[in-house]
């Protein structure tokens, strides 16, 4: 009997620890009575492209989170990862001095736009450590950076029709959005690499348990022989280079690169994160979570989109989701210690 | 057992205020009060003592309001009450001096004191002045030349536990609690603190009190109630009983076990300091050209008065401080120039005085905890080797002896003491040549105590180099090969075991003081 007891208790406690994916479950079964063809194998592969978007940013923004900072800069690092390979394709490096024009081929624009976003998160990770600069402050100052210097890269234009010429040897550029690899699209697979690199960091290495640790007690850590400032560095450097991903992703899906790319995702980003189980006090997270977090948002997203609800209460009911998510994290801490104390 | 009750049935006669019977109260995990009495005795010091985690300050917590009471009644003048809140129990008069400071840093003392009762002038407007005045006066009642508009954060530790005892007397209270009132305090600052306690008891007030300090307890207290485990273990009027029955009573053996003190120091040198110097602030020096030599295997005591600079000592010996200037050869290499990451791996550990603080990550478990800083142990290129982790946590949870479920619970689940060897492990499991410990007995109970200073003798006895630093004269002579005193950042005496005595190493601690006493007054 008391065993019997116990086991609903623990099932309980199981439910709570896995609601974001029963959630997840729960949304994509309603949508798919209701929305046909919602669970076709197309439909899905189209959802998950979208979420692989969101997952980059996700990803590259649970590791911020969890060393207690955040990043808002995501976003725009998109825009300008965008318009970096799009320069790059249609325009060329230029250079004045000798006259010429260089053409890069596909593989190194990627390479460049790559770095461009690491680097600009070092930037980010330098003036919140070295000048003690407050994450938010410091990462909104570089929003609004680097979505001016996006919009400066083309005079506020869109680069279109980004698929080179054979002449530069630069062709190729939208495989990377719309190729497929074993009859799934290449930006899936990429979010399945870089979610798995990410989490065997988390869990791994000691640069995971180095990030946990900040996050957790900044002064332990210190005092342990982490190097509390490479640390976060390290985070945003790679916050950025999950920004220039899926500003490449989208810019390739587009054949084109516009300077308002990615606006407002840092947001979702924070969202799925959230959605994950990350706290935003730091020390708590992990990739597993972020990524069914991410899923929840697009699939809800697109869900309500095929349904045909008006984009306004798509926005309300985001939001009551994202709060939801968080006052029942809050309820399952309490049930938990509950659960603990009787058990 | 049978104290207890003969105690219990005279009491009866007695002016008990408040009664807690069969309280009880469940945490995760463990169950920190186990159906306990207690009484509290009209205008008495009633002093409750046990180990760390034997529930005094969860008791405490109950009766003021801070935490709900899982199972039992709390009888205010034989009447049952139910306490919910902090408001609750402000109602009924409780009042209660926390032993973690509850203070707000960026305010000042007025405004703290003051803190959600605010004195109201007009409609919605804060009376400042008469908050003020007020504060002026309870700091003069305290012997206390603050200024009431001073923010906290300006405020010695010390200072600021006598606002928040001020905080305390502000209220109309029948009933303080005053959790480990003193630890913070100086000597000066206790004898008021005791003139205070005094001036209550005759104003009717009834006072708990609980310290670890226990020949403190014997001076002060009228009533003694001891915990262990959770659970009632005696209650004594204190004019029956000495320092002695406290502890057979919390340990529950017949006294603390003495340590054997052998003199394990080799020949071999493995740490000298010279002339290690830092600035301070506005000129002078907060170490003052400080040199020591640590034989492998010593156990050298650094004893001085809070702010003598044995604590930014070690955070010169370990790297923390950029300014630091002067020699330091650990086993043969310098390490001035090196950074903390290559100080831990060339072999020096530093267990901080600040455990919640500095020493461990709440949220991260036992495991992570101790491995943080020897990582780079467990490694197969970037890979951290679960097995090898695995092995030499558990090795070292044995070898000394901490008292955990699993390695992988969440370390602020654990007792006070163990969390204190957690943080000692992880020094360990990095190899270290020169252990540095800062205050290591401090806050944790008798029984614990004694296990981390057998620790120190073991770990002397395989050639380590142990430098620590303790306020507490007993334990620096009980377990000192040697004894360094600083005062105001310098060395001002250096004693061997054999003739080290409690009077000279006060003096030698008083010396820089002396000195500026006429230059300051």
């Amino acid at each position: 009997m008391v065993e019997k007891k116990s086991n609903k208790k623990s099932l309980t406690m199981l439910v709570l620890k896995l609601r974001t994916f029963i959630a997840l479950i729960v949304i994509t079964i309603f949508f798919g009575i209701l929305v046909p063809n919602f669970l076709s194998m197309g439909n899905l592969v189209i959802m998950s492209k979208h979420v692989a978007i969101n997952a980059f940013l996700a990803i590259g923004m649970t590791f911020v989170i969890i060393t207690g900072g955040i990043d808002l800069s995501v976003g725009s690092i998109v825009g300008l990862a965008g318009m970096t390979a799009g320069f790059l394709i249609n325009e060329g490096l230029i250079l004045p001095m000798f006259g010429v024009t260089v053409y890069f081929n596909v593989g190194a624009i990627i390479l460049i736009t790559l770095l461009l976003g690491t680097f600009i998160g070092g930037i980010n990770g330098i003036i919140i450590t070295k000048f003690n600069v407050a994450p938010f402050i410091g990462t909104l100052g570089m929003l609004y950076i680097a979505r001016g210097a996006a919009l400066l890269s083309s005079d506020g234009k869109t680069f279109s029709n980004l698929v080179g010429k054979t002449e530069f040897g630069n062709t190729g550029f939208p495989t990377l959005g719309t190729g497929t690899f074993i009859g799934i699209p290449i930006s899936i697979w990429l979010m399945i690499i870089v979610g798995l690199v990410a989490a065997y960091v988390a869990m791994k290495t000691p640069l995971g348990r180095h990030i946990y640790a900040v996050g957790g007690n900044e002064n332990a850590a210190k005092l342990s022989g982490v190097k509390v400032k490479k640390v976060k560095i390290l985070v945003y450097m790679f916050s950025g280079f999950c920004s220039a991903i899926a500003g490449l992703v989208i810019a390739s899906q587009l054949v084109a690169s516009h300077p308002l790319s990615g606006n407002t995702f840092e947001l979702n980003a924070i969202a799925a994160v959230v959605l994950g189980g990350t706290s935003l006090m730091g020390g708590i997270g992990t990739i597993g979570g972020t990524i069914v977090g991410a899923f929840v948002i697009g699939v809800l997203g697109d869900g309500l989109v095929m349904m045909g609800v008006s984009s306004f209460w798509q926005m309300v009911i985001k939001g009551i989701v994202i709060i939801a998510a968080v006052v029942i994290d809050q309820i399952q801490i309490k049930a938990q210690a509950k659960a603990t104390l009787e058990g | 057992m049978n104290e207890s009750r003969s105690v219990k049935k005279e009491s009866d006669k007695l002016d008990i205020i408040l009664k807690a019977r069969q309280v009880s109260k469940k945490y995760p995990g463990t169950l920190a009060l186990n159906q306990v009495d207690f009484n509290v005795y009209r205008g008495k010091v009633n002093v409750l003592v046990g180990e760390n985690g034997a529930g005094k300050s969860t008791l405490m917590k109950i009766i003021a309001g801070a935490i709900e009471i899982t199972s039992g009644k709390l009888l205010l003048e034989d009447e049952e009450i139910v306490i919910r809140n902090v408001d609750d129990a402000a109602k009924y008069g409780i009042g209660i001096v926390y032993q973690e400071l509850n203070l707000f840093p960026n305010l000042n003392i007025a405004e703290n004191i003051f803190m959600a009762r605010e004195i109201r002038s007009k409609g919605p407007l804060i009376d400042h002045q008469e908050q003020i005045l007020r504060t002026k006066a309870l700091m003069k009642q305290l012997e206390q030349a603050i200024d009431p508009k001073e923010l906290v954060s300006n405020l010695r530790i010390g200072q600021q536990q006598i606002v928040e005892i001020a905080k305390a007397l502000s209220q109309d209270v029948n009933i303080l609690i005053m959790d480990e009132p003193s630890s913070a305090l100086s000597s000066a600052e206790v004898s008021i603190l005791f003139k205070m306690i005094n001036e209550l008891k005759a104003r009717g007030v009834s006072i708990i009190y609980i310290s670890h300090r226990l020949e403190e307890l014997i001076q002060i207290g009228d009533y003694i109630t001891v915990l262990r485990d959770g659970k009632l273990e005696a209650e004594a009027e204190i004019k029956n009983i000495d320092v002695q029955w406290i502890v057979e009573k919390m340990v529950g053996e017949s006294a603390e076990k003495k340590i054997n003190h052998t003199n394990k120091a080799q020949d071999k040198e493995v740490l000298n300091v010279e002339n290690v110097c830092l600035s301070r602030q506005g000129g002078g020096f907060t170490v003052d050209h400080v040199s020591i030599s640590l034989k492998a295997g010593e156990i050298v005591g650094l004893y001085g008065l809070m702010g003598a600079g044995r604590s930014e000592l070690f955070d010169c010996l370990m790297g923390l401080e950029a300014e630091a200037k002067g020699t330091i050869i650990l086993d043969g290499q310098d390490i001035s120039k090196s950074s903390v990451v290559q100080r831990i791996q060339k072999g020096m550990a530093l267990i901080p005085e600040d455990r919640q603080r500095e020493g461990l990550i709440q949220v991260m478990s036992v495991t992570d905890n101790m491995t943080l800083s020897s990582l780079w142990a467990y490694l197969k290129g970037f890979h951290i080797l679960a097995k090898k982790v695995k092995a030499s946590v558990e090795k070292c949870i044995n070898d000394i002896s901490i008292k955990v479920s699993s390695p992988q619970v969440v370390v602020s689940s654990l007792s006070g003491g163990n969390q204190q060897k957690v943080v000692i492990g992880k020094a360990l499991l990095t190899s270290p040549k020169v252990l540095l410990m800062d205050e290591p007995g401090r806050g944790i109970d008798v029984g614990a105590k004694t296990d981390v200073f057998k620790i120190m003798n073991d770990l002397a006895e395989k050639g380590l180099g142990i430098l620590f630093v303790t306020t507490e004269l007993k334990e620096i002579l009980s377990i000192s090969d040697r004894i360094i005193v600083m005062s105001k950042g310098k060395i001002t005496g250096e004693f061997d075991r054999q003739e080290a005595t409690e009077e000279i190493l006060v003096n030698a601690s008083a010396i820089g003081h002396k000195l500026e006493t006429p230059l300051a007054g």
